[in-house]
């Protein structure tokens, strides 16, 4: 970070709201001001959050697609290499390649691919496990995971500007506004 | 904060009146912090001395070997697999609680979700712990995952017995999963609320740095929807699977179409009766009748009637098509169900999974606790009794009368089933002392204010709590 900004100024300013709304309607009206490097943070997911801020949707959705098909198509090709050409043995008189037998197991290899997919890259894309942030140097932070409402403009923001910045978010109906040290 | 315990919530309530987002966290988060009820050590204790029985019965067979159980030709298949499938038919109703219902936006899962994860993961242990024993040398189990070896063999894949195998490994994987990423911003919440710093630091560990921003909000909660998607076919399909163990063979009472669908029917209400008897103690031990309603206990009841329902319906069906088939050894092994040497136990089935639910049908017994926490014992025994009559009867009268036999577990076997229950009590009550059995961060949006306002624009009631801290906040705190 700190080769990004002077260590001199803040990682960003955070302010607390006392509510999910005054934190969504505060989000918005950053967003409108022009603000680009900003989050939220909240003790439960809030979906108008996520779309006050402006983010994307996820592109998760498609990286479980390709987890799963390489699961199954993974799954697949173990049961015919290992039952048709590796170790290829007449059961029952069955062919070799007898897929309706591999259906199962290729579909329980899909949602593994899948499965694991979802989970690890969620946690990747979310930069977790991730052991110091600058957001937890807040005294207040620790409300966040139970009561608390806040948004953080980051000082990397091209508009940040400590003291200008500082009296945005005090007139957006902050109950408080905190400097996140490095 | 109206914690009324003497009149919980009734008629479609799920969250008692006056909450809000910190006295829920306090209630539900202070669970791990404070001494734990008198009946926490109580039942831990009743689960460690059976958990104890398990072992000296593991060590004794893995000395002895099978033998030692009542196993024998004709009946290969004794307590192991109906032990298995009991076990593995319980954790059902954790996934279909937490996925299938998640699904279908019933938000009372919320509060029952988390405990029923466990109990699935703890099942499964347990399930999976017979099979193991079963093959008589588990420490060769590895043999039945594919992996280039010396021998150059590899599994048969057109066995469901291999089907098995993958089916319950990657239900496991995925339960535990699906359970793990539900605790995370929980664990968070424990982290940020502990005062002991060993409990800080490893409750901070395991919460992996999670801060609740909404940009990871938005990929967790894209990530759960598609995890409960993949757990919903895939809950089906386990018992499914199981069922083809029994159903692609020949033998008489196993070879049936009706399997796949009546198993899974089974796997739920014998799961839904074990929620039932976890979740009655628990709400009363740890007074948490305001998250656990009454209402959630009339649900939980429904769903066991109506699965109970199914499961007669293929009892019935078994004898119909027993009958109507026209083959003689169907008719004969419905006979010897039905009269036969293990007659009582046909019965005691009927009586305990067709008879016993139909006082589900009147509401008060729904909405009486006692009442429901004795018929989910019944239903648990009938659903054990069911596999019993499954597994033995079928096989101890086959084809040949000359290779005919009779089964009994032993001291043994009644020992490792009785341990298992108390690996699963065991784990339970550890997982209730150490971690938040309800999830609070799914809780808090069930609270009028975590909704009202955004879509109505309107000031809601009740949230004088959250209000509490902010009108007290420094304004600046100044950083480096």
């Amino acid at each position: 970070m700190f080769t990004e900004t002077p260590p001199s100024t803040p990682w960003g300013l955070m302010a607390e709201f006392p509510t999910a709304e005054a934190l969504v309607r505060a989000a918005e009206k950053t967003r409108d001001a022009g603000y680009r490097r900003i989050d939220g943070y909240s003790p439960f997911p809030i979906e108008e959050l996520t779309d006050a801020l402006g983010h994307p949707p996820s592109r998760l959705p498609w990286l479980v697609f390709l987890g799963g098909l390489a699961g199954g198509l993974g799954g697949y090709f173990l049961q015919w290499y290992t039952s048709g050409t590796s170790y290829p043995m007449n059961a029952g008189g069955r062919p070799l390649h007898s897929w309706v037998s591999f259906i199962p197991v290729t579909f329980e290899c899909t949602v593994l691919g899948a499965a694991l997919t979802a989970v690890f890259a969620m946690l990747g894309m979310n930069g977790l496990p991730q052991p110091y942030h600058p957001v937890f140097n807040v005294d207040r932070f620790d409300k966040a995971s139970q009561d608390g409402f806040f948004l953080c403009i980051r000082a990397v923001d091209p508009k940040f500007e400590l003291e200008g910045t500082r009296s945005f978010l005090n007139s957006l109906g902050a109950t408080a506004v905190m400097e996140v040290p490095h | 904060m109206a914690t009324d315990i003497a009149t919980p919530p009734r008629d479609g309530k799920i969250l008692a009146d006056g909450h809000n987002y910190s006295t829920l966290t306090e209630k539900i988060g202070d669970v791990v912090q404070v001494e734990p009820p008198k009946m926490w050590y109580v039942s831990f204790a009743i689960g460690f001395l059976l958990l104890m029985g398990m072992m000296h019965s593991i060590a004794v067979l893995l000395f002895y070997g099978v033998g030692i159980w009542g196993i024998n030709i004709p009946v290969g298949w004794g307590f192991a697999i109906v032990n298995f499938v009991w076990w593995i038919g319980i954790g059902h109703a954790g996934t279909l609680i937490s996925a299938i219902l998640l699904l279908m936006r019933q938000r009372w899962r919320m509060s029952i979700n988390r405990f029923a994860e466990a109990m699935t993961l703890f099942a499964v242990a347990c399930a999976g712990l017979f099979p193991l024993l079963h093959t008589g040398r588990p420490w060769f189990a590895y043999w039945m995952l594919p992996h280039p070896n010396t021998m150059e063999l590899w599994p048969q894949f057109r066995s469901p017995l291999i089907w098995d195998v993958f089916a319950v490994t990657t239900y496991a994987t995925v339960s535990l999963l699906f359970w793990f990423v539900g605790l995370v911003p929980d664990l968070a919440t424990l982290r940020d609320r502990a005062k002991n710093p060993i409990a800080r630091t490893i409750y901070g560990m395991l919460a992996m740095g999670w801060r609740g921003s909404a940009v990871h909000w938005q990929r967790y909660e894209t990530a759960y929807v598609l995890l409960a998607g993949l757990a919903t076919p895939l809950v089906v399909s386990v018992h499914t699977v199981v069922s083809f163990d029994f159903a692609v063979s020949l033998v008489p009472g196993w070879h049936t179409t009706i399997f796949p669908p009546y198993f899974v029917a089974g796997a739920i209400y014998s799961g839904f009766a074990m929620v039932l008897s976890l979740a009655i103690p628990l709400r009363a031990w740890y007074k948490m009748q305001d998250f656990i309603t009454d209402t959630h206990l009339d649900y939980m009841a429904k769903v066991m009637l109506a699965t109970g329902l199914v499961v007669a319906y293929g009892y019935g069906m078994e004898i119909f098509i027993a009958y109507y088939s026209g083959n003689p050894y169907e008719r004969a092994l419905a006979l010897n169900r039905i009269e036969g040497p293990y007659a009582y136990m046909y019965w005691m089935l009927i009586l305990c999974n067709v008879i016993a639910p139909q006082f589900l049908w009147i509401k008060s017994v729904r909405y009486s606790p006692v009442l429901l926490f004795i018929l989910s014992i019944v239903v648990n025994i009938g659903m054990w009794l069911e596999r019993y009559v499954i597994v033995v009867i079928s096989l101890h009268r086959d084809f040949l009368p000359s290779s005919w036999g009779m089964y009994s577990g032993t001291q043994w076997d009644y020992m490792l089933y009785a341990g298992t229950i108390g690996l699963f009590l065991t784990l339970m009550f550890l997982f209730v002392r150490f971690l938040p059995m309800i999830s609070i961060f799914e809780m808090r949006t069930l609270l009028p204010e975590a909704h009202a306002h955004l879509h109505n624009g309107h000031a809601g009631n009740g949230n004088a709590g959250e209000q509490k801290h902010s009108v007290t906040a420094t304004p600046v705190k100044e950083g480096s």
